[in-house]
This record gives structure tokens, C-alpha cells and sequence, in this order.
């Protein structure tokens, strides 16, 4: 602090040194130079005590994905029967919460598809087209290959989430989610 | 930036006319953002028509500044008390109360007190304040010393201030006559009700229960 700074200071109503003064008056001084100045001590203590917050928040983390893992299995869902979708069509439903809107596509008499219908861009829904053998998304143009959900055009440049499918007694079931990041 | 130590602000309530033109310029200055902080008052309305502009004297110590509960009142090196800090006034008027001169001004609807800070945005790069400029009897005036002195060969500045008991130096200074020998001027000598003639603090309550 410059010597002037502490010339100018504010006297306070009593008219006593700053010396005499309580300790309140040190913290909350009236003269701008004064407030806007940071000590070493604040400033270091304000460094130690915000690392301390980073390390505490950094093991809370790896404890929770620690001790986190053992998620319940994922449901079994019956979506449709073999005899209600016919080659070609597709059936919307919901997997494996209500929210996550899938799109399930017949494409011939033994194979199944269903992927998250959300694109891996922007969540905008996709539409299978299955004569094209793609999926397409109308919001910015990108395209899904039909049999694997790999981004074949457009944005998108993450696979689409594929549902885990499975054919018993006639009835399709959905099983699991896979989720592929490349 | 700050203001020249050598520019000083004098108020000559004997000057003013009540043209208010230094409440309509106030508003345009910068840092008010349209409110004007000039409060023009009527010295004895039943039986005058004289007018005081009462604009913020920046006490050398500000008493808005230390009952402010919040620590949003600051004065800068250059000795002017500037308005509320946005982030830190919480609007609570104890400065409205406080203030010897009754400055400065409740803004609910923004939730934020505003007072005159000698429009620091033109002060501090040595322009005169909104008022000053426009007043056409220079009852408000920003200039030096000697100015004034040569302006005013009849009078002279005063800046020091009785509230009660309580003495109040001020950065701005207020033109008297010199013929008074009075070396300080009394806030409180035209209220109808003075106000009580002793010590008034914390202790001398608690010893009187």
C-alpha cells in the first residue's frame, strides 16, 4: 500500500487513530483504495482453501463412480409381436424409460433393428426410412445406416444407441441399450 | 482518473433562483442513468419563495458510508463518496436516514440507493458536473478557489457543518457572508423539533434500563 493511500484515509466519528480503531473498521473500510485492496494472506488463503474445494470435489467424484457401478439391470420390455410388424414397418415405443423415445424396424423376416431415436447431434427425432436404408434426421440432414446406426452423412458423428433386441415365442422384447461413443 | 484536488464544488443557496435547471441536467448525466439527484428545496414555502439546491456535500466522514450495513458505499482517494455499489446495496434506506443533508435517494423499484457523486463520470475527466454547468446565477459552482474568491468578494466557504453534536466536514463547500463570524453552519437550525442536546449512544441506553 502507498504511503498517501494511508494519509487519505477515512476518520472515523470518534476521531481516534486507525490504530485505535476496531477491527471491523480494518475489514470494511470506507475509502475505495482500501476495499479493493487484497493481502497476500487473503489471497493465499482464498488459493488453498479453493484447491482444498478441488480436491474434495475430485475424490467425492471417484467415489461415487466407485462405488456407483452396480447399476440394476436394465429392464425387459416386450415392445410388439412378430405378427403385428410386417417387413418394412417400424413401431416407435419407449426404452428404457418413458422419456427415451426408440424406433424399432423390421428389416426382413428374421432381422430386427431398434436404435434411441434421439440423433447424436441435437436430439432432434430421426426417421427410418427402410427402402433408403438409412435414417435421417430433418433438422440438419444427417444420416444413420439403418443396419449398424453409424453416421453415414450430415453432423452427427456419434452411432445411435443401439437397443439389444430379442425374439421369444413371438414377441419381441427389448433387453438392453448399447451405447457406442465412436 | 480522479478528480483534480484543486477543482472544488461551492454551493450559494443565496444565488439560487429555482429555475430548476439543475435537477433537469442532472438526470443527464451518465452515471445517474436519467434520475436526477438534486434535491431543490424550499427554504420557508409559507412565506418565501426561495429555493436551496441540496446536492451531496462528501463528507470527510461520510455517515452513510458507516451505517451502511452492506459496505456499498465507497469513497474514492479524491475524497468523493460515490453511490451504492450495485452488487453490494441491498436497498435497505439506512442511508436515506442517516444522511445530515438528506442525499441520498430510495430507488425500490430498482432496488438500489442513488445519490450525487459530483457526476465522477465528468468530474474525474476534469469536466464540471451536469448542475454546475447549467446553473445560470451560479448558485452551484465548480471551479478553484481563487475563481471563487475573485466571483465573490463578499463572501466565503464554509465546509464545516453542526448536526447536534456531531461536526461534519465536507469536501464541498457552502458560500456564507463574511460579514458572519459564524465558522460553521447548523443543519438542524431550521427544523421545528431541534434535536436532543446530549451524547446519544449505545452505552448511555443500556445504563439508562
Amino acid at each position: 500500500m502507498k504511503e498517501t493511500q494511508q494519509e487519505n484515509l477515512t476518520i472515523a466519528p470518534d476521531g481516534r487513530p486507525q490504530s485505535e480503531q476496531p477491527a471491523w473498521r480494518k475489514d470494511f473500510p470506507i475509502d475505495s483504495a482500501q476495499d479493493n485492496y487484497v493481502a497476500r494472506r487473503d489471497f493465499t488463503k482464498f488459493l488453498v482453501l479453493t484447491s482444498f474445494a478441488f480436491v474434495v470435489g475430485q475424490v467425492w467424484i471417484g467415489l461415487k463412480s466407485f462405488f456407483g457401478k452396480q447399476e440394476s439391470l436394465p429392464s425387459i420390455k416386450q415392445i410388439t409381436s412378430l405378427k403385428e410388424l410386417k417387413v418394412g414397418e417400424t413401431k416407435t415405443f419407449s426404452y428404457p424409460n418413458t422419456e427415451d423415445k426408440c424406433v424399432l424396424i423390421r428389416l426382413d423376416e428374421q432381422n430386427f433393428v431398434a436404435y434411441n431415436q434421439a440423433c447424436t447431434h441435437l436430439s432432434c427425432p430421426v426417421i427410418p426410412d427402410p427402402k433408403a436404408g438409412c435414417l435421417r434426421c430433418p433438422c440438419h440432414e444427417g444420416l444413420f445406416d439403418i443396419k449398424s446406426g453409424y453416421p453415414i452423412a450430415g453432423p452427427p458423428r456419434r452411432p445411435l444407441p443401439r437397443i439389444e433386441l430379442e425374439v421369444k415365442d413371438g414377441q419381441i422384447y427389448a433387453i438392453g441399450v448399447e451405447v457406442k461413443m465412436v | 482518473m480522479s478528480l483534480a484536488n484543486y477543482m472544488q464544488f461551492f454551493i450559494d443557496p443565496n444565488r439560487c433562483i429555482g429555475c430548476q435547471s439543475c435537477v433537469q441536467a442532472c438526470s443527464e448525466c451518465d452515471t445517474h442513468k436519467g434520475h436526477s439527484m438534486i434535491h431543490l428545496e424550499y427554504v420557508d414555502r409559507l412565506f418565501s419563495v426561495q429555493t436551496a439546491p441540496v446536492i451531496c456535500m462528501h463528507c470527510e466522514s461520510p455517515t452513510c458510508a458507516e451505517v451502511c450495513p452492506a459496505d456499498a458505499i465507497k469513497k474514492t482517494e479524491d475524497g468523493v463518496v460515490q453511490t451504492a455499489r450495485k452488487p453490494r446495496c441491498i436497498a435497505c434506506g439506512n442511508c436515506v436516514i442517516a444522511c445530515p443533508f438528506g442525499v441520498p435517494e430510495l430507488k425500490p423499484e430498482l432496488e438500489i440507493m442513488m445519490k450525487c457523486d459530483m457526476c465522477y463520470d465528468r468530474t474525474s475527466v476534469g469536466k464540471r458536473p451536469m448542475c454546475a454547468t447549467v446553473c445560470p446565477s451560479q448558485a452551484l459552482f465548480f471551479g478553484t478557489k481563487e475563481e471563487i474568491e475573485k466571483l465573490r468578494p463578499r463572501s466565503q466557504p464554509v465546509n464545516q457543518f453542526q448536526f447536534g453534536l456531531h461536526t461534519i466536514r465536507t469536501k464541498v463547500k457552502m458560500m456564507v457572508p463574511k460579514t458572519t463570524q459564524q465558522t460553521h453552519i447548523d443543519v438542524t437550525a431550521a427544523l421545528e423539533e431541534q434535536p436532543i442536546d446530549k451524547s446519544f449512544s449505545l452505552e448511555s441506553l443500556i445504563s439508562n434500563f
